[in-house]
């Protein structure tokens, strides 16, 4: 398969990449640091990816960047079956509410910038006679919750995108994956206190890569967040209110 | 009041501490004392000294290059050796020194300058690194080498973190026949036989180890199992590559009262009892040699809640013959009960200056932590400091500082050359604390 990933240089996309890497799919890295990328692509070629590992600077807050970015990602994978988007902004509540501009770039990056990219990311895909749309959301963005106003505000937005742009063009070919980590042990949360059922980049990984393989719109990992996201979307406002969390 | 974190060894032995865990390696150890890695030095080799935080390298994980031709790595600190073993055995290459786990770091095996069961032929790991980048206390960031920077390179070679935090390394792996492993295995009477089989052996096999049961008594003391292997020939080897291991897992943290004289004495004599008479030989899965103990994940909780520490030595055998006996009987006469023992023959003294192996017999001793056990270990160490020996500070937690200045003839050496880097002592470690008298 050929995949074009945008974050793979870290966290989600860096596990994301080598286990499409370890079964030899062909790679090409979207990020926003050159080195970096170039670093990330002799892991990914010495983990087993079709070689060479080619990799363009793109940035979701520089938007111009978008189309030749990913004209260069299917040029030189010669073909695009999928774009994955693990790439976002993350701060805790507390923080977001204590820098405004903060905020507004958070906003921006993980919905506006994220779904602009998506839409040219989908144009190329449907030129190319169809493929797949996979892209990180969070759990945070299936009900609006006290520890995660602003980040999970940004993701419901998201969210609402990759279901709606997943009705309007499955018939042509375009198959979304839109993928629910709940607490994940990377970077990005590092610092917090894992909770309950917190999962491993690798085993989020092997998930996320099947449900690429199959196409499955929606896709909680770890799975039973799946389940703990039901039951929190089923809870009256009232205890919502209550429980904080 | 939130609960104050805690971090510990694979020992559980636990303190107050944080992680710092980054991609970046660099950005989170500049200020930081420590650099950890998967923490399974058993003591307080990776713990900060005053609760606050270490940088944790296991996310800065890339392969940053290798030469098919050369054998040489590159990687950054946090690259797993059980991720290298995995990647690059079915390429016909291998890290040219495994030790007992394959959950510990490659910026882990340099600061503690690991061995394996080749030491007495290839030495330690750090006979094969050829290059390191290190985060120095003062934020500069240098390469060193044999050639560049040589003296904070053989300091840094098993100087368990305190002369700068490793970020990436150069090592040469070894080109192997096959992934798979030819082992060959025999029963052992005594300790004194032990040390004569394990020299014999040295001149025919890469890789020698021994399991002995330090309860058996009289003229069983250390009797056990000594196991031989090298690489199989491809015409050995079974065509595929062999299959990572699937894991069982001891679940929770057993109640204390588990663990005591008639459990370990049970258990020792069934493993030295379901070895056939007869030498054993054949293939064997390259992870069940080198890695037995990682078959079943966290095996330490066996210990329990109060954790456990280990004892390793290693005594200058030809020099002092009957040494490794003798520190067998004064385990026996101090009361100390272990599971299984280790014993290994060290070859020449590799080129860390605190690095740990000399030419003599490694004893490896698993202790319950509690109450009797620093006598246990007072004991132990009375015996090493006698017979002219030292201990590994990878698995030390209660080695006293008097104990270890008396061993450790290079301490002297080392400090002087970390003095020069790090004047102010920025980089330290609880057992830094413990040992070398660090202010925290």
């Amino acid at each position: 398969m050929n995949v074009a990933i945008l974050g793979a240089t870290r966290g989600m996309g860096r596990a994301v990449a080598r286990r499409l890497a370890e079964r030899g799919d062909a790679l090409f890295l979207l990020g926003r640091d050159r080195e970096e990328l170039s670093r990330s692509a002799v892991d990914l070629e010495q983990r087993g990816a079709a070689l060479p590992v080619g990799s363009a600077v793109c940035d979701l807050e520089r938007p111009a960047g978008f189309v030749t970015a990913l004209a260069q990602a299917e040029e030189r994978l010669a073909g695009l079956d999928a774009v994955v988007v693990t790439a976002a902004q993350f701060a805790t509540q507390e923080a977001l509410e204590a820098n405004a501009e903060r905020t507004r770039r958070l906003l921006d990056v993980n919905f506006a910038r994220t779904v602009e990219f998506c839409e040219r990311a989908r144009e190329r895909l449907l030129a190319g006679g169809g493929g797949t749309l996979c892209v990180f959301s969070s759990v945070a963005g299936d009900r609006g919750r006290r520890p995660v106003v602003l980040y999970g505000a940004s993701k419901a937005g998201l969210t609402a995108y990759l279901e709606g742009v997943d009705h309007k063009f499955h018939g042509e070919g375009l198959r979304v994956v839109c993928v629910k980590p709940g607490f994940v042990k990377t970077s990005m949360t590092a610092g917090l206190t894992p909770p309950p059922f917190a999962g491993e980049p690798d085993a989020v990984a092997r998930r996320v890569v099947r449900a690429i393989d199959r196409g499955t719109p929606v896709v909680y990992a770890p799975a039973i967040w799946r389940w703990i996201l039901l039951l929190i979307r089923l809870l009256p406002r009232a205890v919502m209110r209550r429980i904080g969390f | 009041m939130a609960k104050q974190p805690m971090l510990s060894g694979w020992g559980m032995i636990g303190r107050p501490g944080r992680e710092l865990r980054s991609e970046d390696l660099a950005a989170v150890a500049a200020g930081v004392s420590l650099t950890r890695g998967l923490g399974r030095s058993y003591g307080d080799s990776s713990l900060p000294a005053n609760g606050g935080a270490v940088a944790a390298s296991p996310l800065a994980d890339r392969i940053l290059g290798f030469d098919p031709e050369s054998g040489r790595l590159r990687a950054e600190a946090g690259v797993a050796l059980g991720d290298l073993n995995r990647l690059f055995w079915p390429r016909g290459w291998s890290s040219p020194v495994l030790p007992g786990t394959q959950h510990v770091t490659l910026g882990g095996m340099v600061a503690a300058d690991v061995h394996g069961k080749n030491h007495h032929v290839d030495g330690t790991f750090g006979r094969h690194v050829r290059k390191l980048r290190v985060l120095l206390a003062n934020g500069r960031v240098v390469e060193c080498s044999r050639e560049e920077e040589s003296e904070l390179f053989r300091a840094t070679l098993g100087g368990m973190g305190l002369t700068g935090h490793i970020l990436e390394l150069e090592v040469d792996l070894q080109p192997i026949p096959s992934p798979w492993i030819w082992s060959e295995s025999e029963r052992i009477a005594g300790v004194d036989e032990f040390v004569a089989a394990l020299r014999a052996a040295a001149s025919d096999w890469p890789f020698t180890v021994g399991w002995f049961d330090a309860l058996a008594t009289g003229e069983k003391l250390g009797r056990g199992i000594l196991m031989k292997g090298r690489w199989a020939t491809a015409e050995e080897a079974p065509a595929a590559a062999p299959a990572p291991k699937r894991r069982l897992a001891v679940p929770f943290h057993f109640p204390g009262w588990t663990l005591n004289r008639l459990s370990i004495w049970l258990f020792n004599t069934l493993y030295f009892h379901k070895h056939p008479r007869r030498p054993r030989a054949g293939i064997v899965h390259p992870e069940t040699f080198f890695h037995p103990l990682d078959a079943i994940r966290h095996w330490n909780r066996i210990y329990g809640r109060r954790g456990f520490t280990q004892h390793q030595c290693v005594l200058p055998e030809h020099e002092n013959p009957g040494a490794a006996r003798r520190l067998l009987e004064d385990l026996t006469g101090a009361g100390g009960a272990s599971f299984l023992c280790v014993i290994k023959d060290c070859g020449e003294e590799g080129e860390g200056v605190l690095s740990f192996p000399q030419p003599g017999i490694s004893i490896a001793i698993d202790l319950p932590a509690g109450g009797g056990i620093q006598p246990v270990i007072d004991t132990l160490n009375r015996r090493v400091r006698a017979e002219g020996g030292r201990i590994y500070l990878a698995k030390d937690t209660f080695t006293r500082a008097e104990d270890f200045r008396a061993m450790e003839t290079r301490l002297a050496a080392f400090e002087e050359i970390r003095r020069r880097y790090d004047p102010q002592r920025t980089l330290h470690s609880a057992q830094s604390v413990r040992l070398l008298g660090d202010a925290v």
